[in-house]
């Protein structure tokens, strides 16, 4: 348990969570290998359990006939697979795949919910740091939209 | 089995590989079709393709089918001078179920109608030329308002303004009280209009989900994402249709083709009520 | 004679019944060997037939022996079935020429003569019954296969040699069956001789059978006809998991015998050419330096990597997803697309499968793992 504290500690989402908080999250989690072509998680499936990805990459994908899965987006180490366990109806919208070999911090996001309600500083500290990376991915994905590379699409 | 020879009589270029056909039987009486339903389109010499009914079925006047260019027989369609000859085969397939529509019947199970005071809600959301199956509904959902009162909102997603279709129907439909909203995924110079996926419009759009029905037509992931989002918001999974799609090859459920599980789309589909198919659409490479 | 009578007629009998049908302008088409094997050919009497052949069928493997005896119907199956004449390979479904705003459609001379198949198996009998709700029947029924089928003089032959490949009793379908034919044979050789019993399904059948050289059967007759089914029954080495089979593959969609079967399976495609029931087609066209234009209809295989094409791609691309549209199919979504079982247990899929693969192996290795998915359940092993 100790040692599973220590990995949640150094995972960049809860980077400067103080040690009882590390704590509580680390009661919600385990350790988790997954083997190259595993999901992760499934479109459709319900959000319980999401990932800190220690090591390896993870495709986030989306199925569609005729195209086979289509890569959207990587998560590397020191990133997190998984959003919807936060906001309500708590169901994945897209597919998680481990396209090596991966490790990973498997946290049960029903668990880590109640958690933070009932203790709101908890709460507070864990969506402060979920905002932030939402935030960059957000701006990041507008930025992609805007097709530079494309013909046309700006940078010289 | 042998195609009906029509003339084109009108065409129209949608965007740049989307092409509107008017079509018109050379000896035959005109078809009767029931909108959602498609057609086998022949380019003689080249093949056929299960293209989409785009046209309003009691409107009268020529056959519509919009075509995207996407193969060799749909280039050569999309191609057809006025005055070609081309064969069609059909109506095959289901239809969009409408209630008090041209396919209403007592035993069939339908769209829910509303509360005393006409028709629940009807909201059509169409991605791209997903537009094109949902027009006939569209007209029939108008008519239908004129009738009986009701609510008709249409909601449509593109990849970016030029390529959204049908531009006068819009404008037709929103100036005969239709709640008409377009959204682009990637915007153009001029463009004043939504920009984001078809899914952020359904929020704001002010239709009332208990009694609403839903007819979506698009991309896979498109329904996939636009049927969640209208359960999210409380529009039950039986009054959701979608049209699927599958290889098609006969029309008439010899070829095996349009298998999708359990379903032979050329007969059981191409619209299906979404909670008969939400399961099958999850299961990657069926 | 009467429906349901039964008569015994020697081999000379048989000889007269072939010939007679020819006689009344039926093509008379039963088993003949060719290539090695038996297949469906012309026969105009029982030198034609198989005389002495034994079939040897396992996974992979087929050879056929010739013997000294002169049995007509030792063996089990080959190859071909009837569905090659009822729904050709190829075939051409309208010509036409395009003038202008004028097409002129020429559509094949379909006319020819009705068909009497000779040695149909019941396991073959039950593939025609299945065909006949694919292709014979809903909105549009195939008339070239309607017209052939409704016309055709059906004579079985009852199975008294299942190969160790065959599997018709866990299917219903053999080795003996009561209706559905003409003619029904049943082949005896015993002390009292080389003889046939003969029974009639259809009225037409006891007319042609009443003008053979026939004697009544025996209650001896009769019991040895029992007795040679009952041991062929036995004699199956195979089963399909019987309950709920389409039920169980319809939930293990992501059960790992599909990647496993797919490390095997060549997607070659075999399996559906020599299958019975299969009937999935591809439509062309095609045009003449004339201005000809054809349309063509020519068996295709769900393991055609563009048999499910679509937006650019195949829907099914890999050879577990293809694998599994077959299994599924023929096993499971048949029922909800015809209301019956795709599968007749005739064992050719797994005498052909170049691989060996053997379907009633792979339904049965997903039912005593129900349940099983891919990663293990739930996802992610624990990390030591």
């Amino acid at each position: 348990m100790r040692e599973l504290a220590e990995l949640v500690a150094e995972h960049p989402l809860l980077a400067g969570l103080p040690g009882d908080a590390v704590t509580r999250v680390a009661g919600c989690a385990r350790n988790v290998t997954f083997g190259a072509g595993d999901l992760l998680l499934a479109e459709g499936d319900a959000a319980d359990t999401f990932y800190l990805v220690r090591r390896g990459r993870v495709a986030i994908e989306v199925h569609a006939p005729g195209r086979g899965p289509i890569m959207i987006e990587t998560v590397g180490p020191g990133g997190t697979v998984g959003w919807s366990w936060l906001v309500p109806p708590y169901r994945w919208q897209f597919d998680a795949r481990a396209m090596v070999p991966v490790g990973a911090i498997a946290v049960d996001g029903a668990c880590l919910r109640d958690k933070a309600e009932v203790d709101p500083v908890l709460g507070y500290a864990l969506m402060t740091r979920v905002v932030a990376v939402l935030l960059e991915r957000l701006q990041m994905t507008r930025v992609r939209l805007l097709d530079l590379y494309g013909a046309g699409g700006g940078a010289g | 089995m042998t195609p009906v020879p029509y003339r084109v009589v009108g065409r129209r270029d949608e965007t740049g590989d989307v092409t509107t056909l008017s079509l018109s039987p050379v000896t035959d009486d005109p078809m009767t079709f029931l909108p959602g339903q498609f057609n086998m389109l022949t380019a003689f010499g080249l093949g056929e393709a299960a293209i989409s009914v785009s046209g309003a079925p009691r409107r009268g006047g020529p056959l519509e089918h919009t075509v995207r260019d996407v193969g060799p027989v749909t280039h050569a369609l999309c191609r057809a001078r006025i005055g070609a000859v081309i064969g069609v085969r059909g109506p095959f397939g289901t239809d969009w179920r409408i209630e008090g529509g041209p396919t209403a019947v007592e035993s069939r199970s339908t769209l829910g109608s509303g509360t005393a005071g006409g028709p629940g809600d009807a909201v059509v959301v169409a991605g791209g030329i997903g537009l094109a199956p949902l027009r006939g509904a569209v007209h029939e959902l108008m008519a239908r308002r004129e009738r009986e009162g009701g609510r008709v909102f249409v909601i449509v997603g593109a990849r970016e303004p030029s390529q959204v279709i049908y531009r006068d129907d819009l404008e037709r439909w929103a100036g005969a009280g239709a709640e008409v909203a377009v959204t682009v995924d990637v915007s153009a110079p001029g463009w004043t209009g939504h920009v984001g996926l078809v899914t952020s419009l359904l929020g704001d759009a002010g239709f009332d989900p208990a009694e609403a029905t839903a007819l979506v037509c698009g991309p896979e992931i498109m329904m996939r994402f636009t049927a969640r989002a209208l359960i999210d918001s409380g529009v039950g999974s039986g009054r959701i249709q979608v049209s699927l799609e599958r290889n098609m090859q006969c029309g008439v459920a010899w070829c095996g083709h349009c298998q999708y599980g359990p379903l032979l789309l050329c007969r059981d589909g191409p619209v299906l009520p979404y909670d008969k198919v939400a399961r099958l659409m999850t299961q990657r490479g069926r | 004679m009467q429906i349901g009578d039964a008569r015994v007629i020697d081999v000379d009998g048989l000889d007269t019944l072939i010939r007679l049908l020819g006689d009344l302008g039926y093509a008379t088409r039963g088993p003949v060997v060719r290539d090695g094997a038996i297949m469906p050919g012309a026969v105009a009497g029982v030198s034609d037939l198989p005389v002495g052949c034994h079939d040897e069928q396992e996974p992979g493997h087929y050879r056929l022996q010739h013997g000294d005896d002169d049995s007509v119907f030792a063996w089990a199956v080959g190859p071909g079935s009837w569905k090659a004449d009822l729904f050709p390979p190829t075939q051409e479904l309208w010509r036409a020429t395009v003038e202008g705003d004028t097409v002129t459609f020429v559509e094949p001379d379909r006319s020819s003569a009705p068909l009497a198949l000779i040695g149909t198996r019941p396991c073959e009998l039950a593939a025609l019954e299945v065909l006949d709700r694919v292709l014979g029947s809903g909105r549009t029924p195939d008339p070239r296969y309607t017209a052939g089928r409704d016309g055709a003089f059906i004579v079985v032959a009852e199975c008294g040699t299942p190969a160790a490949t065959c599997f018709c009793t866990s299917m219903g379908t053999g080795p003996g069956v009561d209706s559905g034919f003409d003619l029904a044979l049943s082949e005896l050789a015993d002390a009292d001789g080389h003889r046939f019993v003969v029974r009639a399904g259809t009225e037409r059948g006891a007319d042609v059978a009443a003008r053979l050289p026939a004697t009544a059967a025996t209650a001896s007759d009769l019991g040895a006809r029992d007795q040679i089914l009952a041991t062929a029954a036995r004699a199956m080495t195979r089963t399909m998991p019987a309950d709920g089979l389409a039920e169980l593959l319809a939930r293990n969609l992501e059960h790992p015998r599909w990647d496993e079967v797919a490390d095997r399976c060549l997607a070659c495609g075999n399996c559906t050419l020599v299958c019975p029931t299969c009937f999935c087609s591809d439509v062309s066209d095609t045009s003449t330096l004339s201005g000809e234009v054809r349309r063509q209809r020519s068996w295709a295989s769900c393991f055609d990597l563009d048999h499910s094409y679509l937006h650019g791609g195949p829907v099914r691309a890999s050879t577990a997803t293809r694998y599994r549209q077959w299994l599924t199919h023929k096993l499971s979504t048949w029922w909800d697309q015809f209301g019956t079982s795709g599968c007749v247990g005739c064992g050719r899929c797994i005498a052909w499968c170049p691989v060996g693969i053997d379907i009633t192996e792979e339904a049965t290795a997903i039912a005593v793992s129900d349940g099983a998915t891919r990663s293990g359940s739930p996802p992610g092993e624990a990390a030591s």
